[in-house]
């Protein structure tokens, strides 16, 4: 069931590139689809979960491992 | 039965007036926790058109955008410069003084000063030369960007005649220009107002 359909890889960039990318791949994906967003900006931990809030997608999971910070989103 | 069902005039009169009461309470309560008519929009003026308000301004309606917001920025007085495009740079106005202060404020975000600390360009250069090192967009690519993701790029009407700057001196695809009304009107509907 909880199949990521898309992969965003955003390591390198910073505010606002993560969240623009993970905006774009939202877009063509279907209500209901996981996204994966990866990123090195230490922003995104706090700005990933505050998008989510905004824009009414839900965060499934947050997660670092060696200077990479995974999300996995629900697009609404 | 008639005990139970009061039929006086008086008291079926003040049953409407108390049902009228609770509604209006009611819906002043929606109200207070709603604000009025807010919409899941913010509306941004553009005032200054330095560099290091230019490029937050930019970077905010780019994220807001991104989160599935309606963006209106409403450029006036200097915020309009950035708007210009850099091959109409120093060539805006329409009479003497229009020209001069054209001279004196370039116009298009490449040409943009920081309000402080700028060194004759050389504050500008190397904060861009930090960014691009840290892969944050310049304000250039920005707008575009903005643009892109369908923010509401509008242009002061009043701005453009005072300073003798014509459509075809500003970038493309921005919004029609409008009047400080309507500007209020947006950032009256809109749950976030900032004036930067």
């Amino acid at each position: 069931m909880n199949v990521i359909t898309a992969t965003v890889d955003a390591r390198g960039q910073s505010c606002p590139g993560p969240l623009v990318a993970l905006h774009k791949a939202l877009r063509g994906a279907a209500a209901g689809d996981l996204l994966e967003l990866l990123a090195t900006d230490p922003g995104s931990k706090s700005d990933v979960p505050s998008w989510a809030k905004l824009s009414g997608n839900e965060l499934l999971e947050a997660s670092e491992d060696s200077g990479v910070f995974r999300y996995v989103v629900r697009k609404a | 039965m008639s005990e139970t069902t009061p039929t006086v005039e008086g008291t079926k009169a003040l049953d409407e007036a108390a049902i009228r009461e609770l509604i209006d309470r009611a819906l002043a309560e929606r109200e207070a926790k709603n604000g009025y008519n807010k919409q899941n929009k913010i509306t941004i003026v553009a005032w200054d058109g330095h560099l290091d308000r230019i490029w937050p301004t930019l970077i905010l309606s780019t994220t807001a955008a991104a989160s599935g917001m309606e963006v209106n920025v409403f450029f006036t007085f200097w915020g309009l410069f950035p708007l210009v495009k850099p091959e109409r740079a120093r060539k805006t106005g329409k009479d003497w003084m229009t020209k001069a202060l054209g001279q004196m404020n370039p116009g298009s975000t490449q040409k943009a000063k920081l309000s402080r600390l700028n060194f004759a360009g050389m504050g500008p250069w190397m904060l861009g030369k930090v960014a691009e090192d840290y892969k944050t967009p310049h304000p250039t690519e920005l707008l575009e960007l903005a643009r892109d993701m369908g923010v509401r790029l509008i242009p002061c009407q009043m701005t453009m005649d005072l300073m003798g700057v014509k459509q075809e001196d500003l970038i493309d695809g921005l919004e029609e220009p409008i009047g400080a009304a309507t500007a209020l009107l947006e950032m009256k509907e809109s749950a976030i107002q900032l004036f930067i």
